[in-house]
């Protein structure tokens, strides 16, 4: 059996960085570092000497990564990205899911590729949960909006709580808006008012 | 009819212009082209997209088709510069500490001499001198290890040039993570406005007309897809030549400044593309002209010998074979493309497509066209002369 990688993430959401740490701790007895912080990140990981290196693509400081592919000597462990060229469907969906490896030269690809995959699943299913929360979030704040308007609606008409949902809706078709819209403007103007 | 929906990938800065004016004023529309602009976060990403197929063309800088061409850095694919998208255009800051410390030994910042500030940069920080780069293969770096390594500096060694992208600049000055900075417009406006620290030269000092971003595309693309090509190059070539028009700068300023594009204040990029820059955070001004070029001086054409000054370089510093450095870099520089597929659009072609870089004081007339045209001032500040092909 091969020795386990040493790999750095460089991730600053403590969240992510675990969830990806998780899940190369899966994928075999790796030596994995998290860095999260951004300051003198070249010097940080030549320090480290990894194997491998996993940086979100968004991440800006991606291109001090890019140092390390001038090593201080032409023998002295230079990286690439995607070393094995000739599996570009692998690097494809890496940078689909947003990941970016650098990758010390003449580490074989079967080595590589379980723990690009993992990266990957996790990258994406990290961007799922992200747009599930704000979805649970925006959708929380929609209904307390929506019960603040009703509870206006009721003192000032005097009517119960069925009708007053029943006007917001009808005022939101009538006029083409969304429920949320028609009583977050009752809520502001009402607080105009006061 | 839309016609060609085409991904394009730039950075948000302003020498971006090419790209996106062409598509806000119509220029790729009237090629019938529609650009889809993605902003990426660094030049690496931007790479790897234009690599992996993401965009068909990107906003590149210069060295980076050439570095590629020469096996270096951690690219997946050969790259071909189609077109110059401009000339000039970057900045030298100092830390306000290392800025006084010069302004007591005497040093004026005029802004315009490079040995004299190079000197005294020299004289106050000594060896060690940390400079950040948004990339290892840039002009930003390129145009630092020649100008100090002509006054004097054992270059790499003596200087330690970081990569610090381009928005973290001004707090890495700050923090004291380096000494100086050579970055593009906007971010050493903002160094300045934050009070992180004071300009010190335009990149244009160094070297008076030195090719800055390209319009890079896969290597073979432009074969596969002539067409388009053709069409892509002419929209872009147009947008170039309605920037060169100082008329034209406040509308520029507008458009760059957008959420979508560089997200500022407009008054920020408008200070690049005229090159009245404000050098202290006291607010002392400089004027530069030519301080960024789209179009003037044949600006576009992308000159096999200014590759071959990359190329030639990259080599001495890293020790790769000059020759070959030279032939591999010509190549990624298509002036076989931009003849090809912008002489019917009104571009000036000069007769040769190498020329000797620098030595040149004032402009002067080349073969080319009906009756020649007019190179402009090339000129390296120690005087230095690059002459792509000695003895030929």
């Amino acid at each position: 059996m091969d020795q386990g990688l040493s790999i750095v993430v460089v991730e600053k959401d403590r969240e992510r960085a675990m969830l990806i740490v998780d899940s190369l701790r899966e994928a075999g007895g790796h030596d994995i570092y998290v860095i999260s912080e951004e300051s003198r990140l070249a010097r940080r990981i030549s320090e480290r000497r990894p194997d491998l290196v996993l940086i979100d693509l968004t991440s800006p400081s991606r291109d001090v990564l890019e140092e390390l592919t001038l090593a201080s000597g032409p023998m002295d462990r230079p990286v690439a990205m995607f070393v094995d060229r000739s599996d570009e469907g692998l690097a494809q969906a890496a940078i689909e899911a947003g990941v970016s490896a650098y990758v010390v030269d003449g580490l074989r690809a079967d080595r590589i590729k379980p723990i690009l995959d993992a990266a990957i699943t996790r990258f994406h299913m990290f961007h799922r949960m992200r747009s599930e929360l704000a979805a649970t979030k925006a959708a929380l704040e929609e209904r307390k909006i929506i019960d603040r308007a009703k509870g206006l609606l009721m003192r000032a008409r005097g009517i119960d709580e069925d009708a007053a949902y029943a006007l917001l809706r009808k005022t939101a078709m009538d006029q083409g808006r969304k429920i949320a819209d028609v009583a977050n403007a009752l809520v502001t103007a009402a607080a105009l008012l006061k | 009819m839309s016609g060609v929906v085409l991904p394009l990938g730039f950075i948000p800065l302003v020498d971006a212009a090419p790209l996106i004016v062409a598509q806000e004023l119509g220029f790729a529309e009237e090629e019938r082209l529609t650009f889809e602009l993605r902003r990426a976060a660094s030049w690496s990403m931007l790479r790897d997209m234009l690599s992996f197929g993401q965009v068909a063309a990107a906003h590149m800088l210069a060295p980076v088709p050439v570095a590629t061409a020469l096996g270096l850095g951690g690219g997946a694919g050969q790259l071909d510069a189609l077109q110059v998208l401009s000339v000039n255009g970057n900045v030298i800051g100092v830390s306000r500490a290392l800025a006084a410390r010069m302004r007591e030994a005497g040093h004026g910042f005029d802004f315009a001499d490079a040995a004299a500030a190079g000197r005294a940069l020299i004289a106050a920080a000594g060896e060690g001198l940390r400079i950040g780069v948004p990339f290892p293969f840039s002009m930003h770096a390129e145009l630092l290890y020649y100008w100090l390594g002509a006054l004097g500096f054992r270059v790499p060694q003596d200087l330690a040039v970081r990569t610090v992208p381009p928005p973290q600049m001004a707090a890495a000055l700050a923090t004291d993570e380096i000494d100086a900075f050579c970055v593009g417009e906007p971010w050493g406006s903002i160094a300045v406005a934050t009070g992180a620290g004071d300009l010190l030269l335009p990149g244009s000092a160094i070297w008076s007309f030195a090719p800055e971003k390209v319009l890079a595309t896969r290597h073979d693309w432009a074969e596969r897809e002539p067409e388009v090509a053709g069409r892509l190059m002419r929209a872009i070539w147009r947008a170039g030549r309605w920037l060169g028009d100082p008329a034209n700068r406040i509308t520029a300023s507008e458009i760059l400044a957008r959420p979508q594009y560089l997200d500022l204040p407009a008054e920020v990029p408008e200070r690049g593309l005229a090159g009245d820059l404000v050098i202290s955070p006291e607010g002392a001004e400089a004027q530069v002209p030519g301080f960024l070029e789209f179009h003037a001086g044949l600006a576009a054409f992308p000159w096999r010998s200014q590759a071959a000054w990359i190329g030639a370089r990259m080599a001495a510093r890293l020790g790769l074979d000059r020759n070959e450095a030279l032939e591999a870099a010509r190549a990624v520089f298509r002036s076989d493309l931009y003849r090809r597929n912008l002489a019917g659009a009104g571009a000036e072609m000069p007769a040769t497509s190498d020329k000797v870089e620098g030595g040149a004081e004032a402009p002067i007339l080349a073969a080319g066209g009906a009756s020649g045209v007019i190179l402009p001032r090339n000129r390296f500040f120690d005087g230095g002369i690059f002459d792509p092909a000695p003895g030929s």
